[in-house]
């Protein structure tokens, strides 16, 4: 294959003959067409596919209730509300970033610059690891080492705090005094400065029994064995994160493409004005890009709302009544809805009206974001040509 | 993903000195910038690096051969000073009793005989080469080289040869079908599509590579699986080729893009040279546009071998997940990714499941990576040779 890029010159005298309508060649000539129509055929079945069948179950009610019944019945709203703030936290890390990166690799970063070629090796890498990689990462780092390390400090705290009320002189186990359990847990019941209930509760299955005796240090050795988790389990954030670094590449090849679409001319005008580089590239070429970060945030958003694989381990919950209340709470999601539903379900052929229903939501969704995007970019690449 | 070859032939970037007329102190500020976005640039490669520490550290004791520490927790840690732990006592007395009465050899024999059985039902389970493992005893990469994945089972087996069996032939079938589809669509749309069509072509695929995987694995899951299994009469509804359908439906938009990003950057002179001496579009398009573009081809087919490889929801949804080994196309397999997607939740962190589960994502990772190097450093520096040097 190497050598061929050009026909040879006698190969050259036999083309000028008239052309052979050979099998082969009819074939070679049909096959690139055939092919070009069986993938926009295939695109044009799923999404009628779905569209068709799933239309009838998409109700109101569908989209505004949550789900009952081992998410046999009812409708999606946590779902949707978990896919929104998750994408919307995931956007909010990923977007700067991504910009900001590409602003250095196209403003900043000589041609020859050996830090720039890592960061396009490194963003080229990242766009190719394994998105369930990506779930593991997040299960590794961001909640067995992040999470569990600020749980650790945390709760390292509190074993202090619970230490210095266990000596103060009204604690029935204060200076190496021996009491039982049921005595200690009145007495920490009854303290007002901090939330003992958790500890309480702990405490009642002590291994010697609520009569048996304890001193402060065992009790407070007993406690620190099985600290709370907080951030050292799968939550929102965690999640959000994953799914940041995730879709990291899909922002910056996106601005690099708007950043190298503003003519140079701009740039040099700006700077023979006097204006620094920073300056020229705030006022003169980042206005000039808007639509292009835009675009590119929204295909980050578009792909980070079709992802599963990265949220499997890292924040997603088989079922919830609401969206979640906080950056630490687990959240349903659209895309693990429709797995669940479809593979784990009790009823799995019961709820086909749901899962086709959902399946329409999630495509409407990415859909609806992918074809603004397109446009958007179609908009951009039109608008270079009249400069 | 569709920007991979941009390097390559997007245009220099800008490099204009900033002047020395400004204020110091807008220079240091400058600078302070400067230094703030090369550090978020950094991020990425921080990314990379961290990924790979992780992944690796949660699977290393298996690769280490490192076990680790358990934390024996007696009942005796909870005495307080000058307490007696009655358990201890009693422990001993049982312990001195036994010694102290007569040896029933009856009941020892039954004992033995107790636990030969078992062990030969354990060994009959196992098969004769595989150690008989429990559910805590840590994990040699020697276990990995087995037919049988069955880390839920009384006696686990990490046999990962089924593993790599699935992944192989579904990505194999992906690649059997995507690639000739893409790249002969890539050839049409990109030198006799009239206009209109390919403005059309382009932003579908577009949208193909924008649906979400968990929705091809569904599609392939319902109908796909379904139209096969009545047209062809496989005898599971689920196999290595619906999967491979699925997947090849995630890797078609992106041989696609790449192919014709490799098609557009040849040198148009080359096809006007062959058009010039007698040849018709198509000969000019197979026999010279094509070869010319072959790195970008070959960089395009390598991106979607790791795209198949990784992919997990729909291989999850649509293969079927057997681990059992074989070399049938119609059977049901399991593949690296969806093995992670499907046992991961339900493994209790750090046990040995736990690390095998990590060392299967290294290989992914490691895989994605190698790809990922092949492409950056071989195929593009080859097709830049090519068109700087050949032509």
């Amino acid at each position: 294959m190497s050598n061929g890029n050009l026909p040879a010159p006698e190969a050259a005298a036999e083309l000028t003959a008239p052309i052979r309508h050979t099998f082969v060649e009819s074939i070679s000539r049909r096959l690139p067409i055939i092919c070009t129509v069986i993938i926009l055929a295939m695109v044009v079945i799923i999404v009628l596919n779905f569209l068709i069948t799933g239309a009838p179950a998409l109700s109101w009610e569908f989209l505004t209730e949550a789900p009952r019944k081992a998410n046999t019945e009812g409708g999606i709203l946590p779902a949707i509300i978990g896919t929104f703030f998750l994408v919307l936290l995931m956007t909010v890390a990923a977007v700067p970033v991504g910009t900001i990166t590409a602003i250095y690799l196209t403003e900043y970063a000589r041609q020859n610059s050996i830090l720039a070629r890592i960061i396009r090796f490194a963003v080229n890498t990242l766009a190719g690891v394994p998105s369930v990689v990506f779930g593991l990462f997040g299960l590794g780092f961001f909640i067995m080492t992040i999470g569990r390390g600020v749980d650790r400090v945390d709760w390292d705290r509190r074993m202090h705090v619970l230490r210095d009320a266990l000596a103060a002189p009204t604690s029935p186990v204060a200076g190496n005094r021996i009491a039982t359990i049921s005595d200690v847990q009145k007495y920490l019941f009854a303290l007002r400065n901090d939330d003992w209930s958790g500890e309480v509760k702990k405490l009642q299955s002590y291994p010697r029994g609520v009569s048996g005796p304890t001193t402060a240090e065992l009790t407070v050795k007993y406690l620190d064995r099985t600290p709370e988790l907080h951030w050292g389990k799968p939550g929102l954030l965690w999640a959000a994160l994953t799914l940041a670094l995730l879709t990291m590449p899909v922002v910056i090849v996106s601005v690099e493409e708007a950043l190298r679409n503003v003519p140079r001319e701009i740039r040099d005008a700006s700077i023979a004005l006097g204006a620094t580089r920073w300056e020229t590239i705030r006022k003169v070429v980042l206005p000039n890009s808007v639509t292009g970060i835009l675009t590119g945030s929204i295909l980050a958003v578009s792909r980070g709302a079709g992802e599963v694989a990265p949220i499997l381990f890292t924040g997603v919950i088989y079922s919830a009544q609401s969206g979640p209340g906080s950056l630490t709470d687990q959240f349903m999601h659209l895309g693990y809805h429709l797995y669940l539903l479809a593979t784990q379900s009790p009823d799995v052929d019961g709820t086909a009206p749901l899962q086709y229903a959902t399946t329409i939501v999630l495509l409407g969704l990415t859909l609806l974001l992918n074809i603004s995007a397109i446009l958007l970019r179609s908009r951009l690449q039109r608008r270079r040509i009249v400069l | 993903m569709a920007d991979q070859l941009q390097p390559s032939s997007a245009s220099p970037p800008s490099v204009v000195e900033p002047p020395s007329l400004t204020a110091p102190a807008r220079r240091l500020g400058e600078r302070v910038i400067e230094l703030g976005i090369r550090i978020v640039a950094g991020v990425s490669i921080l990314a990379i690096l961290l990924i790979f520490a992780f992944v690796f550290r949660e699977a290393s004791p298996i690769l280490l051969g490192t076990t680790p520490k358990k934390s024996a927790t007696t009942t005796s840690e909870w005495l307080v000073p000058g307490e007696v732990d009655s358990a201890a006592i009693q422990a001993e007395q049982k312990k001195q009793a036994e010694a102290a009465a007569p040896r029933d050899p009856a009941k020892e024999e039954k004992n033995r005989q107790e636990k030969e059985k078992r062990a030969k039902e354990a060994r009959a389970i196992v098969g004769e080469e595989y150690p008989v493992l429990t559910k805590d005893s840590a994990v040699k990469l020697s276990y990995l080289w087995h037919t049988n994945w069955q880390p839920n089972s009384e006696y686990p087996r990490y046999g990962i040869i089924p593993i790599i069996l699935g992944s192989l032939k579904t990505t194999l079938i992906a690649l059997l079908i995507a690639a000739p589809l893409s790249i002969l669509a890539a050839l049409y749309t990109a030198y006799f599509a009239p206009r209109r069509l390919r403005e059309i072509v382009k932003p579908i695929i577009e949208i193909l590579a924008g649906f979400p995987s968990v929705v091809v694995g569904y599609f392939c899951l319902m109908s796909v699986a379904t139209v096969f299994h009545n047209l062809l009469g496989f005898d599971y509804r689920l196999n290595a080729i619906v999967g491979g359908v699925g997947l090849a439906l995630a890797v078609i938009p992106i041989i696609y893009t790449i192919t014709d990003d490799a098609l557009r950057s040849v040198p148009g002179a080359l096809r006007e040279a062959a058009l010039a001496i007698g040849a018709t579009p198509w000969q000019a398009a197979y026999q010279v546009m094509l070869p010319a573009a072959t790195p970008g081809i070959i960089a395009a087919v390598l991106l979607g071998i790791g795209r198949a490889f990784g992919e997990t929801m729909i291989a999850l949804m649509a293969t079927g997940n057997a681990g059992t080994a074989g070399w049938s196309f119609v059977e049901p397999v399991r593949t690296f990714a969806a093995t992670i997607g499907a046992e991961m939740g339900e493994v209790a962190n750090g046990s040995p499941h736990y690390q095998m589960l990590f060392l299967l994502g290294v290989i992914l990772f490691i895989f994605s990576f190698g790809i990922n190097l092949i492409t950056e450093f071989y195929v593009k520096r080859k097709l830049i040779k090519k068109f700087r040097g050949g032509a």
